[in-house]
Parts: structure tokens; sequence; C-alpha cells
């Protein structure tokens, strides 16, 4: 019926620089699991609506699943396989103490949203953390779990634990 | 290399390359369900259990599907235990889909279905497994003894290492497992050979999930992440009323769009083949289908629904009887005080956060097929690739992958099926993804429902006759939960009208017991407090004959400090249930923001008698999940169809509970018990509804009486 525009755009993964097939129907969620088999970013609801492809944009809490792939041209993008920093590392070892994920669907997305959160708050509230993360769905219900995993997280907990 | 196993011999274990593999063969159970097993090891699967390598590593097959509920940890946690393995050593990987050989205990046998449904998993398992781990124990210390020259009651083993007692040797199962003479059967143990429970170091303890760390760094595989060479994706428009045929409009016009290679008729709609998920969604959303007319589904309104109900409920034909006891017509005719409420439940979605798909490659001729998918009952959805293709079930290879959510859902297998025609019509493996949008439009809900409850109460207070009605859609859905044993009421009739709107019904976590506590919980506080009797103390009385049932809501009455004084401007509410053999009680404690009609649940309390336990914190974890999920399809859920479709199409208008909604304190008790495992999963889920509206009851004085209790219910019951 009609072809599309065919292109290529050139984005930093998880670090490297990378090269991307896209047309204007790519969507970064389907890139990064196609074309990448960065397969952590899930995909649940399509319209940003429960955050279980949430990855970081320059840094930022981003939803995946409707952000065009043009849209990351020169910019950096992280997903759960490559948040391998500071604050990445220990939220990932406070889910594995607290023992957080059920099915473990939208952990990666959790895990993203909270990331996002500490690097700008290092010592959020209990509200702080339930506004941040009111975007991310966990069906199994283990929000209870994931709001200790952050408060464990924090720089002063974590190494307070760590000299206990 | 493959095994070589003497189909001639019962031999119980094989030796090869890589160690030695068990089959799980116990007690009697071996000697009758032999022939299976010979049977399969003359095909190409071999039925091993639990593999030893050189090396010491120790391979447990999980028989289970793993949704979230930690049994794939759990099961092999039972093997272990009982076989003295170190934990360390213990690698965990999904077994054949081989009903006969990896499927549940059934009526005191391994070998029924592979179903993870129902909170079976682990109570299923358990004697089986306990019996498998102390056999293979048992293979260990002998092949030491021989080796030792030596008596096996000089042997002790411990952390996957045999011991002589009564001199410095050791050996370790890896070390054994290299020179084990391979006997003609596995030893038989009994019930005193498995350990003592003040000796187990596993069970009941606190062991850390063996999935989670995958689920935390991403590389958890679910079938959506499954790519196989030649693959395209696929996606279906459905039926809007179920049953409906689809008739394609624009064919040619879809047929030619960028990146889509076909296009396939289903008897309930069109899919769409295509090289990405987003070319396939802009060719559905191209699609112009007419439906076919004359469904029954046509124009079904499930408000209008509730209507029907009340006639059926209020009329004098009985319907299936439930439960019938004492003369409850007499009871009603000496009553001194008569009680009656009606209760509405709405239809509920599973909203697992993996919508269903499948990934299925048929070979060219047809008569073959690899599947890849996460299914409750894989078994069943193997055996539903074969019947569609009129192939042998043996024919059909499939791997079960984590599951993103199951709730019931998945043990449906309608998306494999479906994956399997079109793979089928394009002689290529397809990835079939349902968007959120399908999985809601063409879902299968716990039903809708009408209670009418009436119950009547003699000079003291007593209850002495209780009358029951459910109405509803889904037929045994609508039963569970509705039977109420452990209340010694001397005179009940529970009775059952279903009515198929043609529209799909499914299990939905704890099935009709959400529905079904919340209406009788709900129901004895409304009579507690009129006859201005404490809840707890009235429900202590009824549970006067059921000492383990009152043990647990002493419990939970204990753990909330009942009698203390509820802060000003909070309400508390109590309920007890059973599920699977599991005992809950549960207290909420509630606020409602007038302004809004919002109820927040501040603090929920929850004590469990589920027999023994086998992992303790992720029974907590199951807890606590099942009443976030339960205060989600009280609060918030709720699909509605008008004209025969749904109404709700994604979390913006089918809303869910978020983090928001967790209550600040959460506090569970697991009662310890020696008796037989009980289904965990689903144990609090059926209690929570009752507790807020008996929480919204203390507060208000007013009863919620259709559930969910949304904002606008709220509002409205406040005035």
């Amino acid at each position: 019926m009609y072809a599309l525009e065919k292109s290529t755009v050139s984005f930093k993964l998880n670090g490297k620089e990378v090269h991307a097939k896209i047309d204007n129907q790519s969507i970064l969620l389907w890139t990064l699991r196609d074309q990448f088999a960065l397969t952590g970013t899930k995909f649940s609801c399509g319209m940003s609506q429960c955050g279980a492809c949430t990855i970081h944009l320059d840094g930022k809490a981003i939803r995946s699943c409707t952000l065009p792939t043009s849209a990351v041209k020169g910019k950096s993008v992280t997903t759960i396989e490559g948040l391998n920093h500071e604050v990445g590392t220990r939220l990932k070892e406070a889910w594995i103490n607290e023992q957080v994920p059920q099915c473990g669907y939208c952990q990666p997305g959790q895990i993203m949203q909270a990331s996002a959160l500490l690097q700008e708050n290092d010592n959020p509230s209990r509200e702080d953390i339930i506004e941040h993360m009111e975007g991310v769905l966990c069906r199994c219900g283990a929000y209870y779990r994931i709001i200790k995993a952050i408060q464990s997280s924090t720089k002063t907990a974590y190494h307070g634990s760590r000299s206990e | 290399m493959a095994p070589e196993v003497n189909s001639r011999s019962r031999r119980a274990f094989i030796r090869n390359a890589g160690g030695v593999s068990f089959l799980i063969a116990t007690g009697t159970w071996f000697t009758t369900k032999s022939e299976v097993l010979r049977n399969r090891n003359e095909s190409t699967s071999i039925g091993s259990w639990v593999t030893v390598a050189p090396d010491g590593q120790i391979t447990i097959l999980n028989p289970a599907a793993e949704m979230g509920q930690g049994s794939m940890t759990a099961l092999a946690i039972i093997i272990a235990e009982e076989m003295d393995a170190n934990w360390k050593d213990v690698r965990i990987e999904n077994s054949p889909i081989e009903p006969d050989t990896y499927g549940l205990q059934w009526g005191g046998q391994l070998g029924g279905p592979m179903i993870t449904v129902g909170s079976r998993t682990v109570r299923g398992y358990y004697h089986a497994l306990r019996l498998a781990g102390a056999q293979i124990r048992k293979c260990f210390v002998q092949a030491a003894a021989i080796k030792w020259n030596t008596d096996a009651s000089e042997i002790e083993t411990r952390e996957s290492i045999a011991f002589h007692t009564s001199s410095e040797k050791q050996l370790t199962y890896g070390e054994i497992a290299s020179f084990m003479e391979v006997p003609e059967s596995l030893p038989s143990v009994s019930e005193n050979d498995l350990k003592k429970v003040e000796d187990f170091s596993m069970i009941g303890s606190v062991v850390h999930r063996y999935d989670i760390p995958g689920k935390v760094n991403g590389t958890a595989q679910y079938a959506i992440d499954i790519r196989v060479p030649g693959m395209q994706y696929a996606m279906i428009s459905r039926s809007p009323v179920y049953g409906a045929r689809p008739e394609l409009d624009n064919e040619d016009e879809v047929r030619t769009m960028d990146g889509i290679s076909h296009i396939v008729t289903l008897s309930h709609g069109i899919g769409v083949v295509g090289e990405s998920f987003e070319k396939c969604l802009a060719a559905k959303r191209a699609l112009k289908i007419t439906w076919s007319q004359g469904n029954k589904a046509d124009g079904y309104d499930s408000r209008v629904a509730f209507d029907e109900y009340m006639q059926l409920a209020d009329g004098s034909q009985m319907g299936e009887s439930i439960t019938e006891l004492g003369d409850v017509h007499k009871a009603f005719s000496e009553a001194s005080k008569e009680y009656h409420t009606v209760f509405r439940n709405d239809f509920v979605y599973h909203a697992q956060m993996e919508p269903l798909n499948a990934v299925v490659s048929v070979a060219s001729d047809g008569k073959s097929a690899e599947a890849w998918y996460g299914s409750q009952a894989p078994d069943r959805a193997r055996d539903a690739i074969a019947t569609e293709l009129g192939i042998a079930f043996e024919d059909v290879t499939v791997h079960n992958c984590f599951l993103g959510g199951g709730f019931g859902r998945r043990s449906m297998s309608d998306y494999v099926v479906e994956a399997t025609q079109i793979s089928e019509k394009i002689k290529a493996p397809v990835k079939l993804v349902w968007t959120r949008e399908d999985d809601v439009q063409y879902g299968a809900f716990r039903p809708i429902s009408l209670q009418s409850m009436s119950a009547s109460v003699n000079q003291k207070g007593e209850l002495t006759g209780w009358k029951y009605r459910i109405v509803g859609t889904g037929d045994g859905l609508l039963a569970s939960g509705a039977r109420v044993p452990y209340y010694s009421i001397p005179n009940k009739m529970v009775d059952l009208h279903s009515i198929d709107h043609g529209v799909r019904t499914k299990h939905w976590r704890s099935v009709g017991h959400g529905p079904n506590k919340y209406a009788i919980e709900a129901f004895i506080d409304q009579i507690a407090r009129d006859q201005k009797t404490d809840p707890f103390k009235f429900r202590k009385r009824l549970l006067a004959t059921s000492p383990r049932e009152l043990k647990v809501l002493e419990k939970v009455a204990e753990m909330c400090n009942w009698t203390s004084a509820v802060p000003e401007g909070r309400g508390r509410g109590m309920a007890f249930a059973e599920r699977s053999g599991a005992l809950v009680a549960g207290v909420a404690e509630i606020s409602v923001d007038k302004e809004t009609g919002k109820i927040k649940v501040h603090q929920f309390w929850c004590a469990m008698d589920a027999g023994l336990v086998v992992q303790p914190d992720n029974a907590i974890a199951q807890l606590e999940g099942g009443i976030i999920l339960g205060l989600s399809s009280a609060l918030h859920e709720s699909i509605t169809f008008s004209g025969g479709v749904v109404q709700q199409s994604n979390f913006h208008n089918y809303s869910i509970a978020r983090i928001s909604d967790t209550p600040e304190n959460i506090d569970i008790h697991i009662i310890p018990s020696q008796e037989n495992p009980a289904g965990v999963g689903e144990a609090s889920t059926p209690v929570v509804g009752a507790a807020i509206a008996n929480a919204f009851l203390d507060l208000t004085g007013k009863p919620l009486t259709h559930m969910p209790f949304t904002p606008d219910r709220v509002k409205m019951i406040l005035g």
C-alpha cells in the first residue's frame, strides 16, 4: 500500500554506541527487544499506564512502550541489563535480600523507576517513594516489599546494614 | 550421550556421562506405575527427576509452573531436605511436560495432571518428593557402605556428604555418583525413613527463591522473550461479542501494508502476521471486519443482569443444592429475629502483567510442532496443540517458560491454540502477542454474582438458620467458598442458580471464595452488630466446635489488639475464611475520605494456619500479595458488558491497586503446625473484601453490599 521511510538511528545503549534500523513506526521497547535482544524491558500495557517497560533516557525514567525510537537519537539509553552503577547494584541486592519479585515480570521496570528516584534523592520518605513509584504496576502485589527494598537501598541504610 | 536404560529391568536410576539420574519412584507407586515409566523410557524422554553429577552438582527438575508463587524452589527444597543435599549444590530446571511422570499426586500417586492451580503444588507433591529424597539419600548411603565395606547404619549424611561415624572417612555425593553401582530399583523407604520435623534444616527455614536473581537482573525468560529463527510476529483482532465470526472487508489493503506477510482468518478473529510488533499493530488497527450477529451474548448488559438475578433470588424455585442441613424453614418460623441482605459482585479481570502470548513453530509438513509458552496447564496446552494439528502428543515439543502472572487465566490454552493455527497456516514460526486491549476485551472473568443471604436468630442471639442463594454466571466457579462447615449453625440451606450469558468466565485467584466469603463475613458482622455483640465474640461462638479455626481467629485478634480503641476516624473489621485447606483470619483498619469516597486501608493483620509451611518467608510474600490483590478487587476492579462488549480496555479504565494503595503496615503470622501442608497461594485474598466492608460498617454504621467499593458507590452510601 505504502512504503515507510527507513533509516538508521544512533544512540548510546548501556554505555555502547549502537545503530538501530527504524522507520516512523518503530517504538523503542520493541527496538530494544528485537534488535538488541534486551528482553528485560517488558511489554504490558502499550500506553504508558503500567511502567513494565521503564528504561532510563539520559538518566531519567521513561516508558519505552510509547517512545518512538527516533526520539533517542544521540541520547543515552540504559536498560535493566545495563544498570550497573552503585545505586543500581544496591537496589538489585536489596531486591534479592527482601525477596521482592513474585512473577517478576514488572520488576525490571520497578527497579529502573526506583533507581531514578535514588539518584535524585538518596533519602526519600515513604511518601516520596509512593509518589515516585505510583506509575509502575505490580499485579502480584509485591508493593510492600518494594517499599522496604527501596528504603534499605539508600546509601545510609545500605552502609548502615553493612557495618552492623 | 544418550543414556541407556534396559527397558526390561525396573531400574529406577540410570548412569550416564553426566553422573546418575534418579527416576522418582516411591514405595508402592513404583510397582504400579513402572509400566508407565518403562514406556516412557522406551520413547525419547527419560523420567529422571534428580541428577547428581560427579562434580557434585545436583539438578532437580521442577514440574510446576512458576508464576510467582515460588513453588519451583519449594519442591526442590523438599527433595534436597530428605536427601541431605547441600543447597549450594542444587540447580533447578523445568521438567519435561510429561504428566505420567511429573504430574501431581492424584489419588495418592504421582502422574496426575501437571496443573498449577488451586494452590495445589506443594501439598500435591510434598509426600511423594519427601519419600523420593529419602530413597535417593539411601542410595548414597548404601553405595558408601559397599565402598567402605561397612554397614549402612554406620553412615550419616549432611550437606551432600556421607560420613562414616567411627572413622574419619567421608565422600561427597558427587564422588559417590562417579562410582555408584546401579541397583535394579530404588531402595524401598517408609514413613519411618523420613526426617522428623524438628530435624529439618531447610523446610520451614528461610531459603532464598531460586528464580529471584534472574528476575532482578532481567535475564528470566518469559515466553514473550523467546525468539526463534525465521519467527514472525502475529496479532489477532478477536470477536468483540463472544462467539461472533469475522468477515474481513479490506483484506487486500491490509495484506499489502508495510511489513505484513499474511492475513489469517480464524473462527473468532482475523490474524495479521508481520515482521514486528509495530507492523502487526498497525495492520490490526487497519482491519475492517464485519462480525456475525445472532450470538448468545448479543446485547448482554451486565448491569441489567442483576435485575434478572434478583428475580431468581426472590423466587421459590430451588437451584442446585450446595448445602442442606437441618430444617431451615422451621428455624425461620421459630426465629426471634430475621436478617436479610443482598450482596453483589462485579466481573473481575486477571490483569496478569505479561499479556497472553506464545511462540509456536509447526513443521512445514504439519507432522510435528515445537512451542514455548507460559501455562498453568502445560500438559493440556501440549495436548491442545496435538489435537489442533491431528498429531500425537509425543510429536509436540513444548517448553514452559516463567509466567508473568497467571491467577487462573493461564490455565486456559486458547492463546496457544491460536498461535498453532497461525503457524500451521503460514508454515513458519510465530510469536503471537495479545495486546493489553486484547487481554482485557477477550478476557475470561471472575463471574458476576449476587448473594442473597438470610439468617434467623433465636432469643439468645444465636444463629439458628442460614439461607443463602447464589445467582450468577459460571456454574461451579460460583460455588467455591459458599460452604461454612466450621460455623456451628444447626440449619443451613445454600443453593445456586447459574445463567449462561454467552460470555466467558474463569477461575481467578481463590475463585468463588472472593465473592462468597465477602458476602458471608460481611453478613455476619451486620448480624453481630445488630445483636450488639462484638463481631469477634460472635464468631468465637460460631467457631466453638472448630478449635483450629478458632485459634486462627484468636491469633489475629491478639495481633491487632482487637479490644483496644480504634484511632479516631478509623474503623476496624474482621473476616475469616478457608481456602485450599488454609485457614485465614484478617483484620483491616481503614479510613474514608467523605469528599472523594475513597477508602484507605492503613493496616492489615493476617493469621494463617496452613499446616506445615515449607517456605515461611515465601508464604508471607504470598499472603502480602494476596492481601493487595484482594484489596484491589474490593476497591477498584470492575468489568462491565454493554451490548455484549467489554467496556474496559486497559489500565486507564480498568483500575488495579497501585503502590499508594499499600497499607502502611501488613502484619502476618503463620501458626506453627506439623499438620500436612495446605495451599497458601490464594489463602489471604478471600478475607480482604469483608474485612474492609466490616471496617466500613464499624466506622460509618453503613454496610457495603456491592463489590468493588468504588468512590462513587461509597459516596452514594454515605449520602
